[in-house]
């Protein structure tokens, strides 16, 4: 619960503050209590937790999101291809079963921790922090977590991500921010991929997507690219060097780095599941 | 269909509220749901009895609040209720809008009681 900046009160639910306080009797001897908490503020604890880790090791963590298939894999073999001399990355893969994608990102020398979530058709806070286990932060500078494919459910936890990245590929179609608003709302950046299949895919306008993407508020750049030819993959690579020199940046001013959904960091009153146990626990 | 993983998140948070307060029984819980929540109000109520069967939330009555899609214009201050794929200033049109309204996932509400056991109530109309 935020108490301190009440980012939970909305024009929707400040009249339950107003009237009486947090805290009523009603008729049947009954209390009643005004919690206004999110109903994912354990998740959202743990990775504003996740994100600390982060910014300790001044690791840039993105998470990547879109429909199975998007090419969120093939995107990061060709940016492993193009940075690997510039940055140690690593990734985290979620996926429902399989090593399969883990093993294509080790093909290539980074380390790849593969989570499979069984049925689970997200990540979510905790099970980014099991991985970290596995993983050495003090020789990365960008962590990859590619999400389990879909475009509903993982745009609801936070990660502890500094960075949302959603891919939309040209066959999947133009409207596509207007059919998943919660998704497309959520991207700092949108990814169109696989612009080498529009000269044979000729509904799909990129003009389109980007004015169903401006419907939802959304300012985030939308910059297409396809990964298997390489075309105006520059411009990607160009937004993570930028995003990197300005996480280094923010970590520097000793800041609080955090860029996530729900940034603040507070002390917790109340006892909840093991994070106190997360201190040191880099590098297995 | 994450809605399981979040009523299994509501249930730890009522069971904590309860403990705090030395409740051991919920009666009401109160949610507020808004359409760009990624979560669907229907799949949670549908989800809600397996998880509370068994808890001192069990027999308690889920209610969720709607929490509509409002957006504060920037540019002509205008705050106006829109489609949650439509978030421009009804106004003016402009896109340059902050969401007021529409993204609530949140735990509202709770009611209490120390009751062991449950009086007669009135069965549900």
């Amino acid at each position: 619960m935020c108490d301190t900046c009440g980012c939970n009160i909305t024009p929707g639910n400040e009249h339950l503050i107003r009237a009486g306080g947090r805290l009523a009797r009603t008729g049947e001897g009954r209390e009643a209590v005004t919690v206004l908490e999110s109903l994912l503020s354990e998740n959202d604890h743990q990775a504003a937790h996740n994100r600390q880790h982060f910014d300790r090791h001044q690791v840039l963590a993105v998470n990547l999101m879109s429909s199975p298939g998007a090419g969120k894999t093939t995107l990061l073999e060709a940016t492993i291809e193009a940075l690997g001399d510039e940055f140690r990355m690593a990734v985290i893969e979620g996926d429902l079963e399989t090593e399969n994608d883990a093993e294509r990102i080790r093909a290539r020398g980074v380390d790849a921790v593969q989570i499979t979530t069984g049925s689970a058709c997200h990540l979510d806070a905790h099970m980014v922090h099991d991985a970290l286990h596995k993983l050495d932060l003090d020789g990365v500078d960008i962590l990859f977590i590619e999400n389990v494919g879909n475009l509903v459910c993982p745009a609801s936890f936070d990660l502890g991500q500094h960075r949302n990245i959603t891919l939309l590929s040209v066959p999947e179609g133009d409207d596509k921010p207007a059919k998943y608003p919660v998704m497309f709302r959520a991207a700092d950046l949108v990814l169109l991929t696989k612009t080498d299949l529009l000269p044979y895919l000729t509904d799909f306008s990129p003009a389109r997507a980007e004015h169903h993407l401006r419907a939802l508020a959304s300012e985030s750049p939308l910059l297409p690219l396809s990964s298997t030819s390489g075309e105006a993959i520059d411009s990607w690579l160009a937004w993570l060097r930028t995003e990197m020199a300005a996480q280094r940046e923010r970590v520097k001013q000793g800041g609080a780095a955090a860029q996530g959904p729900h940034q603040h960091s507070h002390h917790h009153d109340h006892p909840h599941g093991g994070h106190e146990t997360l201190s040191g626990n880099s590098g297995t | 269909m994450h809605e399981f993983s979040v009523c299994a998140a509501l249930m730890q948070q009522v069971e904590r509220v309860a403990q705090e307060h030395g409740a051991s029984r919920v009666e009401r819980i109160v949610l507020q749901l808004g359409p760009l929540s990624g979560v669907e109000a229907s799949l949670l109520l549908r989800a809600w009895p397996l998880v509370a069967s068994g808890t001192l939330a069990e027999a308690a009555e889920l209610v969720i609040e709607p929490a509509p899609v409002k957006v504060e214009c920037a540019q002509c201050g205008l705050v106006s209720e829109v489609p949650p794929n439509r978030l421009l200033c009804a106004g003016c049109g402009d896109y340059r809008t902050r969401l007021v309204s529409g993204d609530e996932m949140l735990l509202a509400t709770l009611e209490l009681s120390q009751r062991e056991t449950r009086a007669m109530t009135q069965p549900c109309a």
